[in-house]
């Protein structure tokens, strides 16, 4: 008896992983293997405490991992990201010194100043590379990669390599370590990005227009969309968010510095894979990259508690990225073979 | 005639094909079919588009397999892994689609994967050489260090010829080889052809031209909705009779009966030249009502003047009227404000997103419009699920599953979903360009009442065609292209396959 139902229930078990494998990805499956592996080598893993930190430390790869996605989505990527970070930290901290240090009562105005200027040269990163993919048809590899140079160099000459100081202390009080209602304010401001994008990406024309340019640009060019202005959108958006990302940061760490976001790159692009976002463009979903960028965090959390030294992490980080693409493959050729 | 039929019955059996099935998702390309190949015969495959030719040779030259059925090569059954390994044993194809890398020269495209070497290192020497001997024996100009993409349509066609040519053959498959060659080219490669016959090469060829199929075949297989019909010898068949066993019984009902009723003009290009010189000083007028047929050879400019009236094609000279204002900005999405639809040739690369659901691809272009947008930013996503299941009902989509990714569906179902997409906006002028391409005959039978009762509620029309027979059925007047020119303009009876052939070629040859 015990014999029959065994097998009967082994293969139950194997068509419930491969259909859930088929519709989430690899993503649910490696959140909870690394949940185990983390717990049996660390009791402080699961606490409460722990998973909010985690949550607060993932906020800024989950903002630039959206902005990432949406260059993902029309088929291109952004490795500039990071130098966006670092030029926005660097520019938006030596404003909010100046301002502060010129008008020393205004604290507020300080503050606005700093992260007008973060913004503005941020998005100009952005711009660039927008108008340089759409209008120049350079390979978004290319345009990328120059202007991460580019932006890179100029945040290290505008500081000489020195962290930026001076910007009032309400500055990282507030976007910094502050609460509202409870939460860190960096959680607040990423789950607003969030539902702001799940709506522009699922309930605007922009949105669709994106997933349209990934899937096909000469059909959508035909279908009457300005697939020039979207794709111009897409990395000015992209940029909008990692220089969120990058201010966020700044407050963080209370010092403008050209030398963070040197890792984002890899790791929003990494998080968005894991999250099934398709390099060939056109597929993806913001939820699961999300879940992407908070199990990268996960996985960066568990490693340092388990006292992994951090050269080796990013040797797993870079391991995991190449292992999702394998793992993406097989799902495509599940997806197709069940649809027979 | 009955000599040439002992002669080539003695001659050996080089190809047999037995009980060949071939299942694509959600279509059976070819069931049961039967075929052979004798040595030193031409055997033309005839059918009409989706019949199962090209299954049939894709399969034979090693790029397909069989779902199930026999393959015997020279009294020896045979699984061909690749084209690869049918090239070995000498079987070489020419397709419409070509298989040259653009970015490399003739001598390069000429021996690659057969690459001559001399230690360890790329002899250029002798390839150069061996190239300009090939084409120098075809009789073809060409240049042996000119770039692939440098060339006209012919010129590739010619290098794919060649490189047909360049190996060892037993068997040498071509698939409409003179779609796109002038008169003496075709000649030229009658010849090749006649030469390799004497050598002993079996030669299997696709051609819809009836002058083509009495002059060099000696057999002929007509292939129908992927079922093996029978092989006859050629000349024991006329014509006539030879296009009803293509098309059987479906022939009275396939085309439908159109009621014309020409009204105002909408669309008038006057003197139209193209930024690359495909269409040269082309004028030509569409009224409501009305379907005008463009008929021609593939790069004639049939299909490029209606892309230049989309904004797809750069225009160098020439005005454009649409109810008769004089159009300046010319782009896509201006056109279609118009009230102009364009539906491409090919859904891959220019139709539909593959990997988006059915959904998203057929409101793509409507949602601009108010019935689907709040201001120009937010979508109405419940609007566009009613509208998009309306549609996908009177289409008879199947399945009905308007959520599920185009690329799962049937070629005939993608052909009904770009279809779909003219319906959702307010169109006055709709192009259609090749819209039966790779289509099974229910679903073309569909297609041509879909662009009917589009003409018969007042819609003017543009059909785009390469498949002459849809031409003559189809439209009521006609203007056939040749080299970028307006050979001719054809109207009502005078719309014949004698006229529409005529003037395919140049004026004098004919």
């Amino acid at each position: 008896m015990s014999e029959t139902i065994v097998p009967k229930i082994n293969k139950f078990i194997m068509t419930l992983l491969r259909r859930s494998f088929i519709r989430m990805g690899v993503l649910p499956f490696l959140i909870i293997l690394a949940a185990i592996i983390f717990t049996s080598l660390s009791s402080n893993f699961l606490s409460v405490r722990n998973i909010l930190n985690v949550t607060r430390q993932s906020t800024y790869l989950i903002i630039v991992s959206m902005g990432q996605m949406l260059a993902l989505l029309t088929g291109g990527f952004d490795l500039s990201v990071g130098t966006i970070i670092a030029v926005s930290s660097v520019v938006g901290a030596m404003a909010m010194a100046a301002a502060s240090s010129m008008f020393p009562g205004a604290v507020v105005l300080a503050i606005v100043i700093g992260l007008l200027a973060g913004l503005l040269a941020g998005l100009t990163i952005g711009a660039i590379n927008g108008i340089g993919v759409s209008v120049f048809n350079v390979n978004p590899f290319m345009m990328t990669l120059g202007m991460a140079s580019v932006g890179f160099g100029i945040a290290l000459y505008l500081t000489g390599g020195i962290p930026v100081y001076g910007m009032p202390e309400q500055f990282s009080n507030i976007f910094g370590f502050g609460m509202f209602l409870g939460v860190p304010t960096p959680v607040c401001i990423t789950a607003l990005l969030a539902v702001i994008m799940f709506i522009l990406l699922n309930r605007t024309r922009i949105g669709r227009y994106f997933y349209a340019i990934g899937g096909n640009i000469k059909a959508s060019s035909l279908s009457g969309i300005n697939t020039r202005w979207n794709l111009f959108l897409a990395y000015l958006f992209c940029s909008g968010l990692a220089t969120i990302s990058g201010l966020l940061l700044t407050a963080r760490l209370e010092t403008g510095e050209a030398n963070i976001g040197a890792s984002m790159p890899l790791e929003s692009i990494a998080a968005c894979v894991i999250g099934g976002v398709s390099l060939r463009g056109g597929v993806g979903r913001i939820d699961n990259v999300i879940l992407g960028a908070f199990f990268i965090g996960l996985l960066q959390n568990g490693m340092n508690l388990a006292k992994i030294e951090s050269y080796l992490q990013t040797v797993v980080i870079g391991l995991l990225l190449i292992f999702a693409v394998i793992t993406d493959q097989l799902r495509q050729y599940l997806i197709a073979k069940s649809q027979d | 005639m009955q000599e040439r039929r002992d002669q080539t019955q003695q001659k050996q059996l080089l190809l047999k094909l037995e009980g060949i099935c071939k299942q694509f998702p959600g279509v059976l390309a070819l069931d049961n079919v039967d075929f052979d190949l004798r040595e030193g015969e031409v055997h033309v495959l005839f059918g009409e588009n989706g019949a199962g030719k090209s299954t049939l040779i894709n399969i034979v030259a090693g790029s397909l397999r069989p779902t199930s059925g026999k393959l015997i090569y020279r009294d020896k059954e045979t699984h061909f892994s690749s084209v690869h390994s049918a090239r070995k044993i000498g079987i070489s194809a020419v397709f419409q689609e070509f298989s040259l890398i653009p970015q490399l020269t003739v001598t390069q495209n000429l021996f690659l994967g057969v690459e001559k070497t001399r230690r360890g290192l790329l002899d250029q020497k002798t390839m150069n050489l061996q190239a300009k001997e090939i084409l120098n024996k075809l009789g073809f100009q060409l240049h042996p260090a000119a770039k692939i993409m440098s060339l006209t349509r012919a010129e590739q066609q010619m290098v794919e010829i060649a490189k047909a040519f360049s190996s060892e053959l037993s068997i040498l498959i071509l698939d409409e080889p003179t779609a796109s060659l002038t008169e003496r080219e075709t000649e030229r490669l009658f010849e090749l052809i006649n030469q390799a016959k004497s050598r002993g090469v079996g030669v299997i060829y696709i051609t819809h031209r009836m002058g083509e199929i009495n002059r060099i075949s000696d057999r002929i297989t007509v292939l129908r909705d992927g079922r093996y019909v029978t092989t006859l010898d050629t000349g024991t068949i006329s014509d006539v009779d030879l296009v009803e066993l293509m098309t059987g019984r479906v022939i009275d009902h396939i085309f439908p009966k159109i009621r014309y009723n020409p009204g105002e003009t909408l669309l008038r290009v006057e003197n139209l030249v193209t930024e690359d010189r495909s269409v040269r000083d082309a004028s030509i007028e569409v009224k409501k009502g009305e379907i005008v047929g463009m008929a021609g050879l593939v790069g004639s400019g049939k299909s490029e003047i209606m892309r230049a009236c989309f904004g797809i094609e750069g225009i160098r000279r020439g005005d454009i009227y649409f109810e008769g204002q004089r159009i300046n900005k010319i782009t896509p999405a201006s056109m279609m404000k118009h009230g102009v639809f364009y539906v491409p040739p090919d859904r891959r690369i220019e139709g539909l997103l593959m990997m988006r659901a059915v959904r998203e691809n057929i409101s793509l272009s409507a949602l601009d419009i108010s019935r689907l947008s709040i201001g120009s930013f937010f979508l109405r996503t419940q609007k566009e699920k009613e509208m998009v299941q309306e549609l996908a009902t009177q289409m008879q989509l199947s399945p009905p599953k308007v959520e599920r990714m185009v690329g799962h569906f049937s070629g005939g179902n993608q052909q009904k979903v770009m279809l779909a997409k003219v319906l959702t906006r307010e169109t006055k002028l709709f192009i259609f360009d090749e819209p039966t391409v790779g289509v099974d005959v229910g679903t073309r039978a569909a297609i041509y009442e879909f662009i009917r009762d589009l003409c018969e509620a007042g819609a003017a029309i543009v059909l785009v065609s390469s498949d002459l027979p849809e031409i003559l059925h189809l439209t009521n007047r006609a203007y056939v292209f040749y080299r970028g020119k307006i050979q001719a303009e054809l109207q009502g009876d005078d719309i014949t396959e004698k006229n529409v052939l005529l003037n395919f070629f140049e004026q004098d040859a004919a």
